[in-house]
């Protein structure tokens, strides 16, 4: 795919990220240590009633995890997020988020006037501060991604947290179909049994990319998704 | 209350009668339900027919930016599926409700509604006039008249429905596991207000093809 690097940055472990990913440009997300954790929630930037959808998304495409040739759905039938590059091969998109009280229950007490900037963050009110920025609130917290982890689902139902799923340099690319407000953290999983309070950093690259083309690895991986990037441009129309 | 366990799922049978019940209304196939239920009232939804997707959420009666949140539900239980003992979760980390009884054994919440717009990606553009839930969900949540609107339609529960997920990551809708007369039975951890949409999906073996009738009953609270 012909990439032009359009800029670069660095988002700190534990940290908070927001954009505006205009239709025409991806952005890669690189884990720098291995076991990188980040959550995600996407919207229409133009209508943010239109959010992803996490049911729309895996029951579109048959799907429990996230990797290459899959697409992130909003609630209207249109693709915000083409997943065009994965060398992890499993992104989670059940696992939720954490709160307060998990990460209190699960590191201890935190404070900034204790910890400075090193105090733990929990993925909602990361969630929820982001969100605050945009003018977005609860009413808009659904249901996100966890890129880099992985849960795996027994037969009976249970969830595990899968160790070692990312490691230094993997990386994902998402394409955005249209302009797609990005709110990112990176907070660990709220299922990662690690004990310790180990949140890991992310390079984050924005890349001007070509229009998906007919025989996109997305567009083509299921008629479905045909169909969603026919109604994503029509969209445009 | 008695449990049985069928192929794997354990079944549990609620104590009270019908006739004990203060409130009790049948809710036409694709035809939505909104509610409040208090605090201590126990709320049963009845299968009547049999493989009937119940599209349920729920909100925090007093706060309805405090909602039913199916990722805190599934991580909080580390399980996907829904039966006796799931609290159902709010997102700002608060018991809604809690199951308590089930003679279904499994209920899914990763499923979600279906929509215009998702059948029209799921089946074909030409579906979009076809009925759907969360148009239910949007007819509810306007006639109801608290300021609740799209941004209030989140991921919901699909009672009696059977989506599992395999190890390969892939989510399959298999067949209904209910019957006619299966119910689940939950009791209200706070005040609530639910909303329902029962689903009028044609496209699909969630309603085996045929949508119908399911009844809503409520108990009051223990003294």
């Amino acid at each position: 795919m012909n990439q032009t690097v359009l800029w670069e940055e660095t988002i700190q472990s534990g940290a908070s990220w927001s954009h505006v990913l205009k239709r025409g440009t991806a952005l890669r997300l690189t884990d720098l240590d291995g076991g990188a954790n980040v959550g995600g929630i996407f919207y229409n930037f133009e209508c943010p009633t239109e959010r992803y959808n996490m049911p729309d998304t895996l029951k579109a495409q048959h799907i429990a995890r996230l990797t290459s040739g899959f697409v992130l759905y909003s609630d209207m039938g249109r693709i915000l997020l083409s997943v065009t590059g994965d060398t992890v091969g499993w992104h989670d998109p059940m696992g939720g988020t954490s709160n307060r009280k998990l990460i209190e229950a699960k590191y201890g007490a935190s404070s900034y006037q204790k910890d400075r900037n090193d105090y733990h963050k929990n993925g909602r009110d990361s969630f929820l501060v982001e969100l605050g920025k945009w003018g977005l609130g609860p009413r808009d917290l659904v249901a996100n991604v966890n890129l880099f982890s992985r849960v795996d689902v027994s037969d009976d139902g249970t969830m595990s947290f899968a160790p070692e799923n990312s490691k230094a340099g993997d990386s994902i690319d998402l394409r955005a179909e249209m302009n797609v407000l990005i709110i990112l953290n990176t907070c660990q999983h709220p299922l990662d049994p690690n004990p310790k309070y180990q949140p890991k950093p992310v390079q984050v690259s924005i890349r001007q990319v070509a229009a998906p083309a007919t025989d996109d690895l997305c567009r083509v991986s299921r008629p479905e998704n045909g169909r969603g990037f026919t109604l994503t441009e029509r969209y445009f129309m | 209350m008695s449990a049985t366990i069928t192929s794997g799922k354990i079944l549990v049978e609620s104590k009270l009668r019908a006739d004990a019940a203060i409130y009790r209304h049948v809710i036409n196939a694709g035809d939505p339900w909104i509610y409040e239920i208090k605090q201590g009232q126990y709320f049963r939804i009845v299968d009547l027919h049999g493989n009937q997707a119940v599209d349920t959420l729920f909100y925090n009666a007093h706060d309805y930016s405090d909602r039913y949140s199916a990722q805190d539900t599934i991580q909080y239980q580390r399980n996907i599926y829904l039966t006796t003992g799931t609290k159902l979760m709010s997102t700002a980390g608060t018991v809604l409700l809690t199951i308590v009884a089930d003679t279904c054994g499994r209920h899914d919440t990763l499923g979600g509604a279906c929509a215009n717009e998702s059948n029209m990606v799921r089946y074909a553009i030409e579906k979009r006039h076809m009925h759907a839930c969360r148009s239910s969900f949007l007819k509810a949540v306007t006639e109801w008249d608290h300021g609740m609107s799209k941004r209030d339609i989140t991921s919901n529960i699909n009672f009696f429905m059977n989506v599992p997920v395999t190890p390969e990551g892939k989510l399959t809708f298999e067949d209904g596991i209910s019957d006619p007369g299966k119910y689940v039975e939950m009791r209200a951890e706070n005040d609530v207000l639910a909303l329902i949409s029962n689903c009028p999906q044609l496209n699909n073996p969630c309603n085996a093809y045929n949508p119908t009738p399911v009844e809503v009953m409520i108990w009051a609270a223990e003294p």
